[in-house]
C-alpha cells in the first residue's frame, strides 16, 4: 500500500532519472543487468509475498477449519526445494550476468569503436573538477565537452580526498584518489547536457560538487575547443596551485594551454613508490609540482 | 586443562572451581586467538606498506641482525626459564618459582631494553614513525608486540607478588598458567616477526 | 562549547538537562544507594542486559533525533541552504551512523544475549560475570563519548565509515574524528570482550543433555554472533588504532603522501565491518526464529537447515567485503568474485526466509506485537535482499554505489531486519525480564508506525538513488529529488510515532502491570528453557539445572509433566558477588577516551594507570563468589511455587497448541 503510494509519487520523476533513461551504451548496459537480474530475482521475491500473505490469512488463530500439524516440521521434498531455487537462481545469475557483465563493464577496458577515443585527464579538487585535454591543450574546471558517439578515456586522480566520479546518465562511478591513477571509459550516443559529480562525501562543500557533462556534435567541439583556446589564462603551475586551494561553486573556467605532464607530477607527488614514480618524473624531464 | 591447574596444589580442587579455571582457560585461548587476528592484520599492513619507504631509508639500511638475534635469543630463552617455573610450580616448590619468574622477567627486560635502543636509535637517525608508511607500520607491529611484552612484565610482577604473599594456591597458580600461554604466545609472535620483518629486510 | 548555532546549542542543552533530570530523579526518590548497590555493581546477566537495553534506547532516540533533523533538512534544501550548516549536517549524517549501529544495535543485541542466552541453556550466569560488567561499561563509555561531544567540542563530519585522507589532521583537523576514533575503540574492546565471554559461556556453561544440536537458534545465532565479534573486532580496533596514530602521533598509515595508503584503512574497516553486518542482523534471526515458532504454535521448520544457514552466513560474512568498494578499481576479475561470493551469501538468508514461512504453514498464528514485527520483517526485508544482490552485481554498483540507493537498501536491512527483530524480542521478553507484559495495543501500533514510516522513508530513496542523488547532501539544485524527500521526511515522522507508541507502551505498561502480570514465568506457551523460570527470573536461574532431552527443551519438558518438579532438597549456590569495580574501569577508560581527543595527557596516564590498578586489585581478589544457602533458594522457590498455584488462568490455555501448566499439586 505504502509501497504504492510511493511509487505513484515517483513514477513522474523515475521515467526520466538518468539511470533509467541511459544516453550511452555503458550505462545502457548496467540498466539492462539491473532489468535482468531484477526479473531473476522475481522468481523468489514474488513466492515469498504470495506465501506470506496466503499464510497470514489461511492460518490466523481465528480460522478453525485451516489444518493445524503442530509437529510438522521437516520435509525432504521441500527443503530440498528451499535450498536448491535459491541457489539455481543465484548460479544462472552468477553465470550469465554477473562474471560475463562485470567482465564486459570493466570500467578500465577502452570501448571499441571506429572513431578514436578523446583523451580527458580529470583532477578532483576541493571542491570542483577540472578536466584537461592533453591533445587539445586546454583545461577546463567544471565543464566536461567531448563530441557525441566518439569514446571518451578518462583518466582519474584527486588532489585531495577520495572522491568519486559519476555521469549518471552515461554509466558507472569509479574513484579518484590521490597518487594514484583510476580509469572510467563511457560514450554518449545522444546529444544533451547531462550532469555528472562527486559522490564519495569530500567535506563542506561537497553538496556543490558538480559539473556539465556535454555531449555535442564534432563541429560543435572543434568550437568548443577554439572558445577555449581564445581564453585568457594558461594553465601553469602557479595558476594550479590557486585553483587547487579550496573552494565551492566555482564557476566554468577555460584555460588555454597546460603545464606539461602536468597530471602526472599532481600523481607524482603523493605516490606510494614515492621515489620510483619521482624518478620516472624526473627521468622524464620534468619536475613534480611543489607540494 | 582442569588437569593442569589441579597439577598445581595438592589439594584436590572441588569441581565446580575447577569448572571455573576450565572456563578461564578455554576463555584465555579464545582471547589469544583474537590478538593473534590483531597481529595477523598488522603483519598484513607491514607486508604491504614495507615498500612504501616515500624517500626514507629501508628495512636494509635499518635493521640490525645482531640486535635482531640478541632480542630473539633474550625472548626464547626466556620461554624456557617460564616453562621451568612452570614445572617447579606443578611441584609446588614456591621459591623456585619465584626464581625462574624473576629470571624470565630478567630476560623479558632485556629484551625490552634492546628494543628500546633499537627504536631510539631509529628515531635519533631520523628514521621514526613519522618519517614514511612503511615505518609506520614497523613500528606499529614491532611495538605493539613490545607492549604486549610490557604488560606481561606487569602481569608478571603483579604474579610474583601474589605467589608472595597468597602462596601457590589454586587461582594464583590457574592465573599463572594463563600468563605462561601469554607469554609463549609472545613469543610464536616474535619468531614470526623475526622471519617476516628482519630476515627479510636484511636478506 | 557548542555556540556556533542555535540547534547544536539546545542540542547540548538537551544532552545536558537530561543528564540533570536524571539525576535530579534519582535523589529525589533516593535510588541512589539501590543505584549503586543492585543495579552498577551488579554482576547478574539479567541486570546487565538490561542496563544494555536502556542504553540501546536512549542512544536509539538520539540517533533518530540526528536521522529526522537530515530528512527535514533535505526535505527543504532545494535550491536553498535549509536550516542546517554543512558543519553541523556532516557531523549529524556521522553520529547518526555511528550512534545506531555502535551505539544502539549493539548494546540492543548483546542486552537480549544476557537477558536470554544463560536462560535457555540452563546456565546460572555467564562464564565471566564481572568481565560481563566490564564491557557494559566500556559500552556505555563510548556511548557517553558520543554525547558529551555534543557539549564539549564537536562531532566528526567523516561519516560513520570515517574514510581517510579525509578523516585524517590535514583534513579534518578538529576533534571530532577523535570522538569517534576513541567512542569505537573503547565500545570496541568491549565487544570483543562481550564475544569471547559469550563464546565461552555457550561452548562451558550449558545444563546437562543441552547439545549444540539442542540448542535454540537464538542461542545459536548468539554463538555464531560471538565468533564473528572475536575474529572481526579486532579488525576495527586495529584500523582505528592505526588512524588514532596518523592523527595523534603523526604517522603515515592512510595520509596522502608520505607512504600512506588509504586503501589499507578501507579492506581493513569492511573486514570487520562486513562481519559486523551479520553480528546485527543474526541475533534478529534468532528472535524470529522464536517468535515466529511460539506464535504459530508449532515446531520450528527445518531447525537443522536454519543452524546450518547461520553457519554459512557466518563463514561467509568474511569473504565479501570487498563489495563495499567496487568502484576503487579492483580487476574484473576480483570484482566478479566478491560479487559472487556476495550473492551466495543470499541463499542460507532465502533458506531462513522460507524456513520460517514454512513454520507459519499449517500453525495457528497469534497476532501478538512481537508476531507482527517478524510478519512484516518477512515481506520487507527480501526487498532489502533483492536490492542486496542487485548490488552485489558491480557493473550495477557502479550505478548507483554512494547513492541513496545503497542508504534505501541498508536501511531496508537495518530496520526492518535488525531493529524488528530486536523490537520483538523486546516484546517478547520484556515480562521474562519484568514479571509483566506489554500493553498489546501500544504495540500494534507502534508497529504499524514502523512499518508504514519505513516504507515511507525509504523507498523514495530506492527512486532518488536512481535519479543519481548522491548520500549526504546537505542541499541540492534539481527539482525532482524534492517530492521524494518531502514524503521521506513525512516517513521519517511516522517512525517518530512509532518511537512515541513505544514509550506510552511502557508508561502504559507500567501502570497497568497489575493486570499484566505473568506470574507463571511463561506467558506464551513458550517452547524454550528461558520460560521454565519464573518472571522475574531467581538471581540463580534455576534452583536445580534441567535435564535437557531434545529440541524445544521445556516444550519436552511441560508434555511429559516435569517442568515443575521439585527437588526433596535445595542444594546452596554460588553466585558472584556484586562488584562497582566494572562501573570504575568503565569510568576510566571514558576518562582516557575524553583525554586523547583533547590530549590531555596527564589524564591519559592517570586514567590508565587507574584501569592497571583496578585489574590487579580484581585479580588479587580470591573471593568474587558468595554462597546461598540452601535455605535462601527453598525460600524463594517456595514463593515461586506459590505464586505458580495462584496465577490466573492465562489467555494461551484456549489456544490449540497449549500444552500444560503446572499441576496445582506441583506447588504443594
Amino acid at each position: 500500500m505504502a509501497l504504492s503510494i510511493t511509487l505513484l509519487c515517483g513514477g513522474c520523476g523515475i521515467l526520466t532519472s538518468p539511470d533509467l533513461n541511459p544516453k550511452g551504451p555503458i550505462a545502457h548496459a548496467e540498466r539492462q543487468l539491473l532489468f535482468d537480474a531484477l526479473s531473476v530475482m522475481m522468481i523468489v521475491i514474488v513466492p515469498v509475498f504470495i506465501m506470506a500473505a496466503l499464510f497470514t490469512w489461511r492460518y490466523r488463530g481465528s480460522n478453525a477449519k485451516a489444518r493445524y500439524t503442530p509437529k510438522f516440521d521437516f520435509y525432504w521434498p521441500l527443503e530440498f526445494l528451499v535450498w536448491g531455487a535459491p541457489l539455481a537462481i543465484i548460479v544462472w545469475l552468477g553465470v550469465f550476468h554477473l562474471w560475463p557483465g562485470t567482465h564486459r563493464l570493466d570500467p578500465y577496458k577502452p570501448l571499441p569503436s571506429d572513431v578514436a577515443p578523446l583523451q580527458v585527464e580529470v583532477v578532483a579538487q576541493d571542491w570542483k573538477w577540472l578536466f584537461i585535454y592533453p591533445e587539445q591543450d586546454i583545461a577546463v574546471v567544471n565543464e566536461l565537452a567531448f563530441p557525441v558517439n566518439t569514446p571518451l578515456s578518462l583518466k582519474i586522480t584527486s588532489d585531495t580526498v577520495m572522491n568519486s566520479l559519476l555521469i549518471p546518465s552515461l554509466g558507472g562511478q569509479i574513484y579518484a584518489m590521490a597518487g594514484m591513477q583510476s580509469r572510467l571509459h563511457l560514450l554518449a550516443d545522444e546529444e544533451g547536457e547531462y550532469w555528472g559529480r562527486n559522490v564519495q562525501y569530500s567535506g563542506k562543500g561537497f553538496a556543490d560538487q558538480q559539473f556539465h557533462a556535454i555531449a555535442m556534435s564534432r563541429d560543435d567541439f572543434d568550437a568548443w575547443v577554439a572558445k577555449a583556446k581564445q581564453s585568457s589564462g594558461a594553465l601553469d603551475a602557479a595558476a594550479y596551485q590557486a585553483l587547487a586551494k579550496p573552494s565551492s561553486k566555482v564557476p566554468v573556467t577555460y584555460y588555454s594551454g597546460v603545464e606539461p605532464d602536468l597530471f602526472d607530477s599532481i600523481i607524482a607527488k603523493y605516490a606510494h613508490g614515492h621515489d620510483r614514480l619521482a624518478a620516472e618524473a624526473a627521468e622524464a624531464g620534468h619536475e613534480p609540482a611543489q607540494p | 586443562m582442569s588437569a593442569v591447574a589441579a597439577n598445581f596444589t595438592e589439594t584436590p580442587i572441588p569441581p565446580d572451581e575447577a569448572r571455573g579455571y576450565e572456563e578461564k582457560a578455554f576463555g584465555f585461548w579464545v582471547y589469544l586467538m583474537s590478538d593473534a587476528v590483531i597481529f595477523a592484520l598488522l603483519f598484513a599492513t607491514y607486508v604491504v606498506m614495507v615498500g612504501n619507504t616515500a624517500g626514507g631509508p629501508d628495512g636494509a639500511t635499518l635493521f640490525s641482525l645482531t640486535r635482531a638475534s640478541g632480542e630473539t635469543a633474550l625472548l626464547l630463552t626466556s620461554s624456557i626459564t617460564f616453562g621451568i617455573a612452570t614445572v617447579e610450580a606443578a611441584r609446588g616448590r614456591r621459591d623456585m618459582v619465584l626464581i625462574w619468574l624473576l629470571v624470565t622477567a630478567a630476560l623479558g627486560l632485556g629484551f625490552l631494553f634492546l628494543e628500546f635502543g633499537e627504536f631510539s636509535s631509529m628515531i635519533s637517525e631520523g628514521a621514526g614513525p613519522q618519517r614514511s608508511g612503511f615505518l609506520s607500520s614497523f613500528f606499529t607491529l614491532v611495538g605493539t608486540h613490545g607492549l604486549h611484552v610490557s604488560l606481561g612484565l606487569f602481569w608478571l610482577f603483579v604474579m610474583v607478588g601474589q605467589i608472595v604473599t597468597k602462596g601457590l594456591t589454586a587461582p594464583v597458580a590457574s592465573r599463572l598458567m594463563r600468563l605462561g600461554l601469554f607469554w609463549h604466545f609472545l613469543d610464536i609472535i616474535w619468531v614470526a616477526i623475526f622471519s617476516i620483518v628482519y630476515l627479510p629486510g636484511l636478506l | 562549547m557548542p555556540f556556533y548555532s542555535a540547534i547544536a546549542a539546545s542540542g547540548a542543552a538537551v544532552t545536558v538537562l537530561g543528564g540533570v533530570a536524571v539525576m535530579a530523579v534519582v535523589t529525589w526518590f533516593r535510588f541512589w544507594p539501590s543505584l549503586f548497590g543492585e543495579w552498577l555493581s551488579s554482576l547478574d546477566h539479567k541486570k546487565i542486559g538490561i542496563m544494555y537495553i536502556i542504553v540501546a534506547f536512549i542512544m536509539l532516540a538520539r540517533g533518530f533525533v540526528d536521522a529526522a533533523m537530515m530528512r527535514a533538512q533535505q526535505a527543504i534544501a532545494y535550491n536553498s541552504d535549509g536550516y542546517l550548516p554543512p558543519s553541523h549536517f556532516d557531523q549529524i549524517f556521522s553520529s547518526h551512523g555511528t550512534i545506531m549501529i555502535f551505539f544502539m544495535a549493539m548494546p540492543f543485541l548483546t542486552g537480549l544475549f544476557n537477558l536470554i542466552v544463560p536462560q535457555q541453556i540452563g546456565a546460572r550466569d555467564v562464564a565471566f560475570p564481572f568481565m560481563n560488567s566490564v564491557s557494559l561499561w566500556l559500552t556505555s563509555a563510548g556511548a557517553g563519548l558520543v554525547l558529551i561531544s555534543l557539549v564539549i567540542g564537536v562531532f566528526s563530519t567523516a561519516g560513520w565509515t570515517g574514510y581517510p585522507p579525509y578523516s585524517e589532521t590535514q583534513y579534518s583537523p578538529d576533534v571530532g574524528v577523535d570522538y569517534w576514533l576513541w567512542a569505537v575503540l573503547v565500545s570496541g574492546v568491549g565487544s570483543t570482550m562481550g564475544g569471547i565471554n559469550f563464546l565461552v559461556t555457550i561452548v562451558k556453561c550449558r545444563a546437562p543433555g543441552m547439545h549444540f544440536l539442542r540448542m535454540p537458534l537464538f542461542t545459536w545465532t548468539a554463538l555464531i554472533t560471538s565468533i564473528l565479534m572475536i575474529f572481526a573486532f579486532p579488525a576495527l580496533t586495529v584500523v582505528c588504532s592505526m588512524l588514532a596514530l596518523d592523527r595523534t602521533l603523526d604517522f603515515h598509515f592512510f595520509t596522502n603522501g608520505d607512504g600512506g595508503n588509504m586503501m589499507n584503512y578501507i579492506n581493513l574497516f569492511w573486514l570487520w565491518g562486513h562481519p559486523e553486518v551479520y553480528i546485527l542482523i543474526l541475533p534478529a534471526f534468532g528472535v524470529f526464529s522464536e517468535v515466529v515458532a511460539v506464535f504459530s504454535q508449532k515446531r520450528l521448520f527445518a531447525y537443522i537447515s536454519l543452524v546450518l544457514a547461520t553457519s554459512a552466513i557466518g563463514l561467509l560474512s568474511f569473504c565479501v567485503w570487498l563489495h563495499h568498494f567496487f568502484t576503487m578499481g579492483s580487476s574484473e576479475t576480483v570484482n566478479s568474485f566478491f560479487g559472487i561470493m556476495t550473492t551466495i551469501i543470499a541463499v542460507p538468508t532465502g533458506v531462513k526466509v522460507f524456513d520460517w514461512l514454512l513454520t507459519m504453514y499449517r500453525g495457528r498464528l497469534i497476532f501478538k506485537p512481537p508476531m507482527l514485527f517478524t510478519i512484516g520483517f518477512l515481506v520487507t526485508f527480501v526487498i532489502g535482499g533483492l536490492t542486496g544482490v542487485l548490488m552485489a552485481i558491480p557493473p550495477v554498483d557502479y550505478m548507483v554505489h554512494n547513492t541513496t540507493f545503497l542508504i534505501a537498501h541498508f536501511h531496508n536491512m537495518i530496520i526492518p531486519g535488525v531493529l524488528f527483530g530486536f523490537l520483538a524480542g523486546y516484546m517478547y521478553w520484556f515480562p521474562k525480564a519484568f514479571g509483566f507484559k506489554l500493553n498489546e495495543w501500544w504495540g500494534a501500533a507502534s508497529f504499524w508506525c514502523w512499518i508504514i514510516g519505513f516504507y515511507l522513508a525509504f523507498m523514495p530513496l530506492y527512486v532518488l538513488g536512481l535519479m543519481g542523488m548522491p548520500r549526504r547532501m546537505e542541499h541540492y539544485d534539481i527539482a525532482a529529488w524534492q517530492p521524494h524527500l518531502i514524503v521521506a521526511a513525512i516517513g521519517a515522522f511516522i517512525i517518530f510515532l512509532g518511537i512515541v507508541c513505544l514509550g506510552v507502551q511502557l508508561a502504559v505498561s507500567i501502570r497497568d502491570r497489575k493486570q499484566l502480570l505473568d506470574l507463571t514465568g511463561d506467558p506464551w506457551n513458550g517452547r524454550t528453557l528461558e520460560w521454565l523460570t519464573s518472571s522475574p527470573a531467581a538471581p540463580y536461574n534455576f534452583a536445580v539445572l534441567p535435564k535437557i532431552e531434545g529440541i524445544d527443551a521445556f516444550w519436552h519438558l511441560k508434555e511429559h509433566g516435569l517442568a515443575y518438579k521439585r527437588p526433596a532438597k535445595y542444594e546452596p549456590i554460588v553466585l558472584p558477588k556484586n562488584s562497582l569495580i566494572g562501573l570504575f574501569i568503565g569510568g576510566a577508560a571514558f576518562a582516557f577516551g575524553f583525554a586523547m581527543v583533547w590530549y590531555i595527557w596527564w589524564l591519559a596516564v592517570l586514567s590508565l594507570a587507574a584501569i592497571a590498578a583496578l585489574i590487579v586489585i580484581r585479580a588479587s581478589d580470591d573471593e568474587p563468589d558468595f554462597v546461598m544457602p540452601a535455605s535462601t533458594v527453598q525460600a524463594i522457590e517456595d514463593e515461586r511455587f506459590e505464586q505458580l498455584a495462584k496465577a490466573p488462568r492465562n489467555e494461551m490455555e484456549d489456544e490449540p497448541g497449549f500444552v500444560g501448566f503446572p499441576a496445582p499439586e506441583a506447588a504443594k
